[in-house]
């Protein structure tokens, strides 16, 4: 069963990505998603904005002297994860450390995936947005059961989840065991469909 | 009777494939009538079910294809295909090895009927009004052309719908963009797209499904709506949605998928129902004056940043735009039209099919592409190759000095190795214009099927409008 590290909260400093539209190519070059597997793919997140094409550390990216594991929330522009459906992109960013990624405005794609995954998605009001991107390394903290974030000066504000997605982030679960057990449902449908297209 | 509330073509298509409507602590339980799968998204969903020992439950509602790592040039004398890596190769091997496996039908390598996800599902008559349509990709959101409800998903998800047939989907708000008025010359289905993507930005779409209306997109072929439809995700919707008319029914006539004579009849009057309901609630409007549209270009690394080919380079105005125009190399205030190009690329899933390549030989024929620029037409599939070539559009490509190549995704997304040099100026028919899309450091101009074959032809980023007929409707 597909499952994950579950999430109740993360407290990290912030990596700050000024940048808006940070779409799934930066996150994960299309180049780096003919893997078979899901493993392994930090080495690859944000590729293109740390290595030069001699694969040598980039000195002038804000990425330079990153390591994976030093930050576990990412802190990026309005909407971030813009473009395709790769998963690779929540699990580029899981490998990399990350678990929770803060913006105003996150895309719909992505944001289904890094639920699935365990990454936890937090979409704030414009105001704490542009507050966290002007303090990079800050401290927060942030408590999905109470669904609240912390700022270094000790506010808090409150974000949303998707219920049953939150449910599932703090089980540590795929939902793919609900919809199996809903199978005698499915089957029913199937056969009122059946019969609505004969008639 | 008492009159029901005005139903929008969204909420008709929702309600019809609920099977566990939704609740405060719980998604909707959604059927999925036909599900798509490629080569990229596929393999750790198969791995996700072969750990639970699962069996796909609906193979004969699966199609697979493989376009995204496929080489777009001949196989080699020895018949070997030429693969960008060991590993496109594998990830080819293992979709070929998981459809047998669980009983999918898989358009394979050698198949007449192969081909990109987006461009094969409406070819074949698959893609019909009134179904749920996923795929693990994004652009999903083109099957919506024939009020389907289609839109792209994440690999667990693909896991979820082979093990049930089924997702967990909450339901989008609705919008509805209504293109009013007639395109003026040189003005097609993209320019339309680009138009709305600027219009409402890269994220006014988002958790949306955008319905397009109007007389603009009504006059729209079904290849024009699918380039629409194609578009609605880089305005951060998951879905577009036209309703099926006329113009729909005639496509799917005759289709090897499509239902067949007295059938297909008893269909299209379930189709025409699917329609929104005059006085249907949108939760958002938009209004587009198609007459006052021109041929657009993009000028950023968004596909929002898009502007008319015939005007200027607006300035920066956050860091965000100034690290785009950094990064394209476009000075404010220099017009788009003197960039010069290297290399064209005509293809994916938004511009492929043969609507796309007549207009790209419309302006082709007869002419050279500049010396110096390397231009890739590529057909998004072997249908389409086919026709073509009955067409003798090839001949056009090939007397013209571009290069005509097997169908695939190819320079879309690059997977495959077709991609430019760093530094490269590449105008391109397809729908991301991001950092890399199309290699390290290519700068990538998104352009309709015209403007990429004027651009080759001029060999600057060229307004297309002096090499069309008047009346340019793309059949
Ligand atoms: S052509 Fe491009 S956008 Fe379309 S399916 Fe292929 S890679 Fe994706």
């Amino acid at each position: 069963m597909t499952s994950f590290q579950p999430l109740r909260s993360v407290a990290s400093r912030a990596f700050v990505l000024d940048r808006n539209d940070v779409d799934t190519d930066q996150i994960i070059p299309a180049r780096f998603l003919t893997t078979t597997s899901r493993a392994g793919l930090g080495r690859f997140a944000f590729y293109d904005w740390r290595f030069d094409e001699h694969g040598r550390q980039k000195n002038d990216s804000p990425f330079a002297g990153v390591e994976p594991g030093d930050f576990a929330i990412l802190v990026a522009g309005s909407n971030f994860g813009c473009g395709s459906s790769r998963e690779h992109a929540p699990w580029a960013l899981l490998d990399f450390g990350f678990r929770a990624v803060v913006s105003s405005d996150i895309a719909d794609i992505f944001k289904s995936n890094a639920l699935k995954n365990g990454l936890l998605p937090v979409t704030v009001d414009v105001r704490t947005h542009q507050r966290l991107l002007s303090s990079p390394g800050a401290a927060i903290s942030i408590d999905l059961d109470a669904e609240t974030l912390r700022l270094p000066d000790g506010e808090t504000v409150s974000f949303k989840v998707e219920p049953f997605a939150r449910r599932c982030l703090l089980d540590g679960v795929d939902p793919l065991g609900f919809l199996l057990d809903r199978i005698p449902l499915i089957e029913a449908y199937e056969r009122e469909s059946a019969k609505e297209r004969m008639s | 009777m008492p009159h029901a509330a005005p139903r929008s073509l969204l909420d008709k298509l929702w309600e019809r494939h609920i099977v566990a409507p939704e609740t405060p602590e719980a998604p909707a339980l959604l059927y999925i009538d036909l599900h798509l799968i490629h080569e990229v998204t596929s393999p750790q969903a198969f791995a996700a079910l072969a750990e639970r020992g699962l069996k796909v439950r609906r193979p004969e509602l699966t199609l697979g294809t493989l376009d995204h790592s496929t080489p777009t040039l001949p196989p080699d004398a020895n018949g070997r295909l030429l693969y960008a890596s060991r590993e496109a190769e594998q990830q080819v091997e293992t979709l070929i090895r998981n459809c047998a496996e669980h009983g999918v039908r898989l358009l394979g390598l050698r198949d007449p009927q192969r081909g990109i996800v987006h461009v094969i599902g409406p070819e074949l008559g698959l893609t019909q009004p009134g179904k749920t349509i996923v795929c693990g990709d994004s652009h999903t959101s083109t099957h919506g052309a024939f009020g389907a409800l289609a839109f792209g998903i994440g690999t667990t998800e693909v896991g979820h719908v082979l093990a049930t047939q089924c997702l967990l989907q909450r339901k989008p708000k609705s919008m509805r963009v209504v293109i009013d008025g007639a395109a003026p010359h040189g003005v097609g289905a993209k320019d339309m797209a680009l138009a709305m993507i600027a219009t409402i930005g890269a994220d006014g779409g988002q958790g949306y499904a955008i319905e397009f209306a109007g007389e603009a997109v009504r006059a729209l072929s079904m290849e024009g709506r699918m380039t629409l439809c194609n578009m609605s995700i880089e305005a951060g919707a998951r879905s577009g949605l036209v309703a099926p008319d006329e113009t729909t029914f005639a496509y799917l006539e005759g289709r090897p998928y499509a239902p067949s004579s007295a059938e297909f009849e008893r269909a299209v009057s379930r189709w025409r129902n699917l329609a929104s309901d005059a006085g249907a609630r949108f939760d958002r409007e938009v209004r587009i004056d198609a007459s006052s549209l021109r041929p657009m270009i993009t000028y950023g690394v968004s596909p929002a940043a898009a502007a008319p080919v015939d005007s200027r380079m607006p300035a920066p105005e956050s860091a965000s735009e100034r690290a785009a125009a950094a990064y394209m190399r476009f000075e404010s205030g220099d017009a788009f039209v003197t960039a010069a190009v290297n290399r064209v690329f005509i293809g994916s899933c938004t511009n492929s099919r043969l609507s796309d390549l007549r207009e790209a030989a419309e302006v082709m024929r007869g002419r050279k592409v500049r010396s110096g620029v390397v231009a890739l037409i590529v057909p998004g599939s072997e249908t389409v190759k086919r026709a073509a070539e009955a067409e003798n559009l090839h001949r056009v490509f090939i007397d013209a000095g571009a290069e005509w190549r097997e169908p695939g995704c190819s320079m879309c997304i690059g997977m495959n190795g077709d991609i430019g040099a760093p530094g490269e100026l590449v105008v391109s028919t397809s729908n991301r214009n991001f950092i890399g899309r199309q290699g390290k450091e290519v700068r990538t101009v998104l352009a309709s099927p015209a403007t990429a074959a004027a651009s080759a032809i001029e060999g600057r980023i060229a307004d297309p409008r002096k090499y069309l007929r008047e009346k340019s409707e793309a059949a």
